[in-house]
């Protein structure tokens, strides 16, 4: 496997401190985020991990740039996020590749944006290669299956030597089979590459296949109801006891013990 | 994991391969064809016109050339490649249209059965090709000069227009009411204004035509930039795009399956105006040519215009559908309009 190489930077350590956050819905306000705080150190791997529409991905967006919260505040390295930046990049659950672009021009989006595309683009190669999809740089989104399309998406992110890579249920829309096989493969990419990582999942088995660190929510408005840290080494297994029992015990915090 | 799922994406443009006919049917459509056209000439050359006709000898000659030329090209269809396959896709065309010339030639040259001089005969319009293809060639030029120019301006115009609207409020605020009022005037109505407001009736008709253009441009892109899918510019956004890159590189290639649509409504507004213009005020053009051979009580001048001009608006929008189909093959597999 061949890591992005040149300028790599580590991690960036991100800071979230009590956000809160509220829709309008109907002229009043629905609340989303209550009283939100956590940290994710530098080449950390986070885990959000809440039952659906509990408010993670708004929290995503704020992490992103895309909206500023309503109250509280977030950090990335310190300084705090006034606005979306390359080197915070979102994969979202939806590839949203352009249709009107081939796979090679999708990854190149973030190289061409930022004006740095003529002297790098060899890195987007680089990044077809690290998700596989080399032989289809000429293909249209179109043709490519839901799970290429979603690792186009994570060339797309890779290809800028993002710093904090954000996943939004990236795997959510995927067969079980593929989703197996891009866990291994997100985790592989993030020892490799070292940046700092935060996914929002539903999946219980997920989260604690990746994960450092295992943040549950409580439903909406989002609460942490606690913070679990994981010290096994990769690849994890799904029957490795320590997370079975991790796993019980997540269940039991998102109030589904009885169905397990 | 690099399994291809949906292979026939990937597989040749799903025309299905016919079987070719057996040889036999081939020969025989083709010569049937072929004898319906030298059967025409043979009625036009040996049935003697009722009134004297200045061109039958050359009408009937052209119509031996193409029954000949299919006689010859009969037996080679099988290697003419993509033309052999349109040819023998056009062999049921080619023996109706024998027939209708036949008929057509009946009718008005050998039995006057049709009130003249409205009805000409078939070699009066061949006439009009040999002897005044100088005037209607010069009538063509300064059409299609007259038609693009005002396209030409009208597309860029409009787009840009539905690209501010779909992207920035204030212009939004602005210039809707007033395309909500005179977007569905017929750019004609302008007509009398426009002959005035205009140092030349040239100009005034350029504006008609970018107006009759414009206004469809304009709303099909705005809606297409409004519809365009929020999360695209999320990406764009995250990955370090500036607001001209979001215009340029997300909103409007997003929107150009809208545009299109804009185009070619935009396309046929534009020949009714053009039309319209040349036989109201401005002195050249294939409309100012019907104009001008009516005066005369010349049909058969008026019928080979007609010709010339239904080839011209088909021919353009075959061209448009062709950039269309360059441009937009991404889109190949996804929809079809």
């Amino acid at each position: 496997m061949v890591a992005l190489e040149q300028d790599r930077t580590a991690g960036l350590a991100l800071e979230v401190q009590s956000v809160s956050h509220a829709f309008d819905l109907h002229g009043a306000p629905l609340p989303v985020l209550d009283d939100v705080s956590l940290r994710a150190e530098p080449g950390e791997f986070v885990a959000l991990l809440g039952p659906s529409g509990c408010g993670k991905s708004t929290l995503l967006r704020q992490v992103a740039g895309l909206e500023p919260p309503r109250a509280g505040r977030l950090t990335a390295d310190g300084a705090p996020i006034a606005g979306p930046h390359p080197s915070r990049v979102v994969v979202f659950q939806d590839p949203t590749l352009y249709p009107w672009r081939t796979v090679w021009d999708n990854v190149a989006l973030g190289l061409e944006a930022q004006g740095r595309l003529k002297a790098n683009r060899g890195r987007v190669e680089e990044a077809l290669r690290l998700v596989g999809l080399d032989k289809f740089a000429k293909a249209y989104p179109h043709q490519l299956s839901g799970g290429m399309a979603q690792r186009a998406a994570l060339a797309r992110a890779l290809v800028n030597d993002p710093r904090l890579l954000v996943l939004d249920e990236p795997l959510g829309k995927l067969d079980s089979l593929t989703r197996i096989a891009m866990q291994g493969e997100i985790v592989r990419l993030w020892r490799d590459a070292g940046f700092t990582a935060l996914l929002v999942t539903h999946d219980v088995e997920e989260a604690l296949l990746m994960a450092t660190k295992v943040v549950v929510f409580s439903e909406r408005p989002a609460r942490i109801k606690a913070e679990i840290a994981i010290d096994r080494p990769y690849p994890r297994h799904r029957d490795d006891p320590v997370l079975v029992d991790l796993r019980h015990r997540v269940l039991e915090l998102l109030g589904l013990a009885e169905s397990w | 994991m690099k399994a291809v799922q949906n292979a026939t994406a990937f597989g040749p443009d799903g025309v299905p391969a016919t079987d070719t006919p057996p040889a036999e049917r081939l020969w025989l459509g083709g010569l049937a064809a072929s004898a319906a056209w030298l059967a025409a000439a043979a009625l036009t050359a040996l049935w003697p016109d009722a009134d004297e006709w200045g061109r039958t000898g050359e009408y009937a000659s052209l119509l031996v050339v193409v029954g000949g030329a299919l006689a010859f090209a009969t037996p080679t269809l099988r290697w003419l490649g993509a033309v052999g396959k349109r040819l023998r896709a056009a062999v049921p065309w080619l023996l109706v249209l024998a027939l209708g010339l036949s008929v057509w030639e009946v009718m008005t040259a050998k039995l006057n059965l049709l009130p003249r001089p409205f009805f000409a005969p078939p070699q009066a319009l061949l006439e009009v090709y040999l002897d005044d293809w100088p005037r209607l060639v010069e009538c063509l030029v300064a059409s299609l000069k007259l038609l693009l120019t005002g396209y030409g301006i009208g597309a860029a115009v409009g787009l840009v227009t539905g690209v501010s609207i779909g992207w920035s409020r204030a212009v939004a605020y602005w210039i809707n009411p007033v395309l909500r009022l005179i977007g569905p005037l017929p750019a004609t109505a302008w007509l009398p204004i426009a002959f005035f407001a205009f140092p030349s009736s040239w100009s005034a008709s350029v504006f008609l035509i970018a107006l009759a253009t414009g206004v469809p441009v304009t709303i099909l892109t705005w809606s297409g930039v409004a519809s365009v899918n929020p999360a695209y510019y999320d990406i764009a956004r995250t990955l370090g795009a500036s607001n001209r890159f979001l215009v340029l590189k997300v909103a409007v290639p997003a929107a150009m399956p809208h545009v299109f649509v804009g185009l070619f409504m935009g396309l046929a507004a534009s020949f009714a105006v053009l039309v319209v213009a040349e036989m109201m005020g401005v002195k050249a053009g294939l409309g100012w040519y019907l104009q001008w051979a009516q005066g005369w009580a010349a049909y058969a001048n008026m019928y080979a215009a007609l010709l010339v001009m239904a080839g011209v608006c088909s021919g353009l929008v075959t061209l448009l559908f062709r950039v269309r189909d360059r441009l937009l093959a991404w889109q190949k597999g996804m929809l079809k309009w």
